[in-house]
């Protein structure tokens, strides 16, 4: 059976742009604070979300919708909203990560499929089993922090589907349990949908660096001939006594393309392409190679070389802990 | 769409060239007019740009002597054409080629922008949201300029289709062929 690839999709368009360029499944998130890329400009209403899904129908792909972000006190009814809009739209499954957003969507919308977002943090399989058992749970998205025979493990003691990301933005924290946007702009992706929110972000190029700004704090600056910084705290260059370095991680993004074979002997339903926030540009040159790969391994034939690096956030890339070798 | 390997082509050397003295009052009148009537037509764009409306934009062409103040303007563009580097709380810049491939979606605008073929400066929030709304409104200025000069449509869309071939820079949305 050919793996399914999962690929992201921001706007309508980019949505469109996956169709035709041969996803299996598209996940995309209504225009508020219930999914964790709640930037300007981005994602669907609900009328554009009611055509998205019936333009991937149309074309034989399934639309999963993100509502994994973690609900506010007093606010429940948003979220418990966008679960019953994206139900009506005729989503294939809507991506929650509370434990209480999954118990209501269980309760009320029982015949509603639910994947577990990476923002849960999932990484074992008693809890996998667990989130199955009390919510019926059918796809879990790892979280980037596992080397492929920790998945393999965890797929031999469930019978969860599961779902890694291979291409993207790379986050080596315990997602959902990351708050350093915090602390430099009170917004974080757990609570507002927003990591380094734009609002807070500024560079500023004077000819011979480049300074990138959050919150007002310089989390890195690069010369004239080096490629621009990342917005993110994770990924800052900062100084410690005589040492200048990148403290967190480096930054660098995921790309697992050449792991896939592997990934699938692990016993991996769906790869996950990274990047909603990306354009439509992206989207269809990224889907349309993986689409290639998994076609390639289904058939037996080789995996095609990979030339995907220019895409990549900070154009570099690493395989991430699937590879694990530390320095 | 584009090949991943992003080659950027400079402007035409003719056009830098004029524009340093072409009049700049009528050019942005006409430009407000053309930029009203794409407004006018794709109103999800307007929509996307939710609170960064009434923006100053600053687009700056580095390879043109030229930078183009724009404000959506809450759905009725004003374009203001300037000599130098234009005044606004949210700037774009990068050659000619990068910010029409850009809005035509021939180019990601994260892989310009890393590998500092498009520098951002300013309101960062607005110059998102612009970007995300321009990529979703799967634009076409080539047509959109054809479209707008009635019984010409056919020979600007022409002339347009060579001048992009022999200059490199992306004038109209690439044709998308369906892979599956």
């Amino acid at each position: 059976m050919v793996m399914e690839i999962v690929c992201p999709a921001g706007t309508p368009a980019a949505l469109r742009a996956a169709v035709k360029a041969g996803a299996h499944t598209v996940y995309c998130g209504f225009n508020n604070e219930t999914n964790a890329r709640n930037f300007p400009g981005l994602n669907f209403d609900r009328e554009e979300m009611i055509e998205g899904v019936a333009f991937a129908k149309a074309h034989g792909s399934k639309v999963l919708v993100a509502i994994n972000t973690f609900p506010r006190a007093g606010a429940e009814h948003i979220w418990h909203e966008a679960v019953a809009d994206a139900q009506a739209a005729g989503a294939h499954a809507v991506i929650l990560a509370d434990v209480g957003l999954l118990a209501y969507a269980a309760k009320n919308h029982p015949n509603l499929r639910l994947h577990l977002s990476v923002q849960a943090a999932a990484a074992n399989a008693d809890v996998i089993n667990m989130y199955a058992r009390d919510f019926g749970v059918k796809r879990v998205v790892l979280p980037r922090v596992l080397s492929v025979p920790e998945i393999a493990a965890i797929n031999a003691e469930t019978e969860v589907e599961t779902e890694v990301f291979v291409f993207g933005g790379l986050c080596v924290m315990a997602e959902g349990r990351c708050s350093l946007s915090s602390y430099a702009t009170g917004l974080s992706p757990n609570m507002n949908g927003v990591c380094s929110p734009a609002s807070h972000v500024e560079y500023e190029d004077d000819g011979e660096t480049l300074d990138a700004r959050l919150g007002g704090y310089t989390i890195h600056r690069v010369g004239k001939d080096e490629g621009a910084p990342y917005p993110t705290l994770c990924k800052g260059c900062f100084k410690a006594g005589e040492a200048t370095g990148h403290l967190f991680e480096d930054p660098v993004s995921l790309n697992a393309e050449q792991l896939i074979p592997q990934l699938e002997k692990a016993g991996v339903t769906a790869l996950k392409i990274e990047g909603r926030q990306r354009s439509r540009s992206y989207v269809a040159q990224v889907v349309r190679n993986f689409r290639r790969a998994v076609d390639a391994l289904d058939a037996g034939q080789p995996m095609p070389e990979g030339f995907l690096a220019s895409l990549s956030e900070g154009q570099a890339t690493t395989t991430g802990a699937y590879k694990k070798t530390w320095r | 769409m584009s090949d991943p390997q992003i080659s950027i082509p400079t402007a035409p050397r003719v056009l830098a060239s004029a524009l340093k003295y072409v009049p700049l009052a009528p050019l942005s009148l006409i430009l407000s007019s053309y930029a009203c009537r794409v407004a006018k037509n794709h109103p999800s764009m307007m929509r996307r740009l939710g609170e960064h409306n009434k923006t100053d934009f600053v687009l700056d062409p580095t390879d043109l002597p030229i930078s183009i103040e724009m404000n959506p303007n809450r759905g009725y563009p004003r374009i203001t054409v300037v000599r130098g580097n234009g005044q606004g709380t949210a700037r774009i810049a990068g050659p000619l080629a990068a910010l029409m491939g850009l809005v035509h979606g021939a180019f990601d605008g994260d892989a310009l922008f890393f590998s500092r073929d498009l520098v951002i400066e300013g309101d960062t929030a607005a110059t998102l949201a612009l970007r995300n709304a321009i990529d979703d409104a799967e634009l076409d200025l080539g047509e959109e300029m054809a479209g707008a000069t009635g019984p010409f449509a056919r020979q600007i869309s022409k002339l347009l289709t060579f001048v992009e071939r022999k200059s490199g820079v992306p004038l109209t949305r690439p044709q998308e062929v369906d892979t599956w």
